[in-house]
């Protein structure tokens, strides 16, 4: 009796708390993966494709998915630095094939230059454009919109012409930083 | 609250920030001297920014004539502050200089020859303010271009707009750099128009109480203003304790009302606003004289100077005039370090062309023993011995050295939870530092760097939103594509199968293409009976007949190669390898014709069938085909084979026709027989004609690539 006694009160209670999380499970369920999400912002957005996904979006999905980290290659060690922490998984160095041009060139901020009396006016570049910096119509000269271009180089290689090359942004007042050569600062080891 | 405030401050009790330091006094060089009058210079340099905000639009075209006071840019937005021309002149140039900036970065500055006539342009001298309207006032602050003076240089007339309940209006005189004087001046001589400025600013702002503050090494200072205020119940002049960095705002406001600004904070918030005395000034030039913000006071002194002293510097005076004037001793030296602004929060400028801005305050040349650190490629850090006298002076209560630590690990995330958006650079820290360790160079590289981060980040938010933006639109016009597409098929379906003449007229035709075919099948159909029977006639032939075929139909099948062959290697044709072609070709074929002249007959008539079925697309054509094979199927043996013959003939004419265009066809089926063709002499004649043909096409071809590459390369 009373061995029937408890297997009536445990089950139950196992009962409560199936229906509970049942009904937790389907009323508080989380619809996207905050995973992605979260890496989705610590990618740099330039929506370049370098990594072999088409925008940051897929690549943070892939990721998520078990994707290497090592592919961004606007966003370098930071990112990665970054994903690891999030990801929890080792820093790897970024991968090679995914390396922005020459190492040992300056890593300054570029955007696109459309060396205008060259245009054609063929809007290949505007259809390749992943944020819409570029302006133009069909045999009318582009032009590309500094402020909106992420630098991803896209534009580049679809150019029949070659107008559009990579330049770097020009130091002004605004961007300037304290740099160490106008002030000697010397690190300490 | 406000009451009680007031109470402290007429018993002259003030409350006290943290830290602070007492560098030595050097007002001592400047501070006796009235403020100079110099003369013209002969060029000046006028950067179209000098305030915090964005430059305007330019009014003025390089060879005009300027008067003095005359706007050189217009102000397009509320963050824009007009420059004007400090004197009459000529503009030579608009180009990149090099701007008073800690970069040494060049900025567009407006380059004015002076012309040293020193013409005003038309003012509007205002002599009862009672008039104007506090809308005009605003208006004329704004375009008489008035940017603090006190160094930041926001824009004032953004700063006196009207706010709501402003409790204190507090005049910073305090002038804590240890070096400068050129407010202190400013007052003594000019207390009467600062005076009236306040009085503008009252009628603005409306505040419970102003403040006047005034370090109390400044007695001339005091006195002077105290007079020019007296007949004023609401402006108090406060007697504040000398200490750096008193000047700075949210340490001023501390003194004054024992308020602290908190961190995020402005002072507007706590219905406190703070302007510089020289500001004061220039409001009561800009509204009652209508005189434009065109020269400030400027302390030039540094042991390294002969006559260290005040000017009135025009905006656009380059350093190097000013140190001219001032006598400086060495000038040739290139070590010899030039510092704008005081030596506690000062900078080093790069070239003496560096002009006066409207927040220039003080040039310091300083000499070797006055202070050797400016002369020093090499700076003497050492290790911080965590003595913590940076946390003890630093006037914001920060952790100096936990922030240089994180700056030079550039944990971000750690310098934020460190409040480094709260150092006000006033390097307190670096001055009492044992170790000489420059944390304030190390606190601005990490401010400039985390300001970076944050325009990146904003940056990465924008593209993002444009990317999904784009992808929905992309998304958009391709399902709006497909519903266009589907709307028309269902449109041309309807349009069938409606009874208008139209449709039935479409109907007929179908109708009319379906029987063609259907009459091309029965054509074929018999074509394939007759060959089992012509194979059958084939055996009974002799070997010599069949043996002849065989060899004329290598030869043929040789000769076209070769042409194809020529034809692939050359693409210009030139007339040499025709010729060869043809010549060969011909060999081939009268070794062929003595053999068997059924053959060529067979090919005679496989030349007419194939010229008529490259014209059959049309249904008559087909009929007409027909008929010929039905007439050919009653003629004898000879003609069987010829049937044979043309059977083939035919069934090549059709591949390639499938592959080429109609008139393709015309001239392959022309080739293939010309090779066939019995008289000798005729046969050159067509083989030189199909060449040409031949020639035609490559060319046609050749052009078509040209144009396709053409193509691809656009």
């Amino acid at each position: 009796m009373n061995i029937l006694l408890a297997i009536l009160v445990l089950g139950s209670i196992a009962a409560i708390f199936g229906a509970l999380l049942g009904f937790a499970s389907v009323h508080f369920k989380v619809d996207a993966d905050p995973i992605v999400d979260q890496l989705d912002a610590l990618l740099p957005q330039t929506q370049c494709g370098q990594c072999g996904y088409p925008g940051c979006k897929p690549y943070a999905q892939a990721v998520a998915d078990g994707e290497a980290i090592n592919k961004c290659a606007p966003g370098g060690e930071d990112t990665i630095k970054k994903i690891a922490d999030l990801m929890g998984v080792e820093v790897q160095p970024i991968d090679d094939s995914h390396v922005q041009g020459d190492a040992s060139k300056s890593n300054r901020p570029k955007v696109a230059f459309i060396i205008e009396e060259d245009c054609i006016g063929c809007t290949k570049c505007i259809q390749a454009c992943p944020v819409d910096a570029i302006i133009g119509a069909a045999k009318q000269m582009h032009t590309i919109i500094i402020d909106e271009c992420t630098g991803c180089d896209l534009c580049v290689a679809p150019c029949p012409v070659d107008c559009i090359e990579m330049r770097e942004l020009p130091d002004t007042i605004h961007n300037w930083q304290w740099d160490l050569t106008s002030i000697p600062v010397k690190q300490l080891d | 609250m406000v009451e009680s405030v007031i109470q402290r401050i007429t018993r002259g009790h003030f409350w006290d920030f943290h830290g602070g330091i007492h560098p030595p006094e050097q007002k001592f060089f400047t501070s006796n001297k009235p403020i100079k009058q110099l003369v013209l210079p002969k060029q000046l340099i006028i950067p179209l920014q000098q305030h915090i905000g964005r430059e305007g639009d330019l009014l003025v075209s390089i060879g005009e004539h300027v008067l003095k006071g005359q706007a050189l840019t217009l102000s397009t937005n509320p963050m824009v502050v007009p420059i004007h021309a400090p004197t009459s002149g000529t503009i030579n140039a608009i180009k990149m200089s090099v701007i008073a900036h800690p970069s040494g970065l060049s900025q567009l500055c407006i380059f004015l020859d002076v012309d040293g006539e020193d013409t005003w342009r038309k003012r509007d001298v205002c002599p009862d303010l009672e008039k104007l309207s506090n809308h005009e006032i605003i208006e004329k602050i704004a375009d008489a271009g008035i940017a603090g003076m006190g160094g930041a240089g926001f824009p004032t007339h953004i700063k006196v707009n009207r706010k709501p309940e402003i409790k204190f209006l507090i005049i910073n005189g305090a002038e804590c750099e240890p070096y400068i004087t050129a407010d202190d001046l400013l007052m003594m001589e000019q207390s009467v128009a600062i005076a009236d400025g306040i009085k503008i600013l009252d009628r603005l702002l409306t505040p419970t109480i102003i403040l006047i503050a005034i370090e109390d090494n400044k007695p001339k200072a005091i006195k002077a203003l105290q007079q020019a205020t007296a007949a004023i119940e609401k402006i108090k002049v406060c007697i504040v304790p000398t200490k750096y960095p008193t000047g700075g705002e949210k340490q001023l406001i501390q003194i004054l009302t024992g308020q602290e600004v908190t961190s995020g904070r402005l002072p507007i918030h706590d219905g406190i606003i703070m302007q510089n005395v020289a500001t004061c000034f220039a409001i009561n030039e800009a509204v009652r004289h209508d005189t434009p913000l065109i020269r400030r006071v400027v302390t030039v002194t540094g042991q390294a100077l002969n006559k260290p002293q005040n000017v009135w510097a025009l905006l656009g005076t380059p350093v190097n005039f000013l140190l001219e004037q001032c006598g400086v001793q060495d000038i040739e030296n290139e070590k010899q370090p030039v510092i704008m602004g005081g030596p506690m929060m000062g900078f080093s400028v790069f070239s003496e062309l560096v002009p006066i801005v409207k927040t220039s305050n003080c040039i310091l040349v300083p000499s070797k023993i006055e202070m050797p650190s400016a002369f020093e490629k090499e700076n003497k850090e050492v290790e911080c011995i965590r003595c913590g006298q940076c946390s003890d002076v630093c006037p914001s209560q920060l952790l100096p050295q936990e922030l240089q630590w994180s700056a030079k690990a550039k944990d971000y995330s750690q310098l934020e939870k460190l409040n480094l958006s709260d150092c006000i650079d006033c390097g307190a820290c670096a001055y009492v530092c044992p170790s000489q360790i420059p944390l304030v160079h190390y606190y601005r590289i990490a401010k400039a760097e985390i300001r970076e981060q944050q325009q990146l980040d904003l940056k990465a938010e924008k593209a993002k939103v444009r990317f999904e933006a784009r992808k929905l639109r992309l998304e958009k016009e391709k399902v709006a594509r497909q519903e266009k597409h589907k709307k028309a098929a269902a449109a041309r379906k309807a349009a069938m199968n409606k009874a208008t003449p139209e449709a039935t007229g479409a109907k007929s035709a179908v109708a009319a293409a379906l029987a063609r075919v259907k009459a091309k099948k029965a054509s074929q159909g018999q074509d394939q009976t007759n060959t089992p029977v012509t194979q059958a006639d084939l055996a009974t032939e002799t070997v010599d007949d069949q043996k002849s075929q065989v060899a004329a139909a290598i030869a043929r099948a040789k000769a076209k190669k070769k042409l194809k062959e020529e034809a692939a290697q050359k693409p210009l044709s030139s007339n040499e390898t025709v010729d060869k072609v043809v010549e060969e070709k011909a060999a081939s074929t009268e070794q062929v014709s003595p053999d068997d002249k059924k053959a060529k007959i067979a090919a005679a008539i496989a030349k007419a069938k194939a010229k008529k079925l490259s014209k059959s697309a049309e249904a008559s054509d087909i009929e007409k085909t027909t008929e010929n094979t039905s007439t050919e199927k009653t003629v004898n043996l000879d003609d069987k084979k010829a049937k044979i013959a043309a059977a083939i003939a035919k069934a090549k004419a059709k591949k390639l026709g499938k592959s080429a265009e109609a008139s393709d066809i015309e001239k392959t089926t022309e080739n293939t027989s010309a090779e066939k063709t019995i008289n000798s002499d005729d046969k050159k004649a067509k083989i030189a004609a199909a060449i040409a043909k031949a020639k035609a096409r490559k060319k046609l071809k050749e052009a078509s690539m040209i144009e396709q590459n053409d193509q691809d390369s656009v």
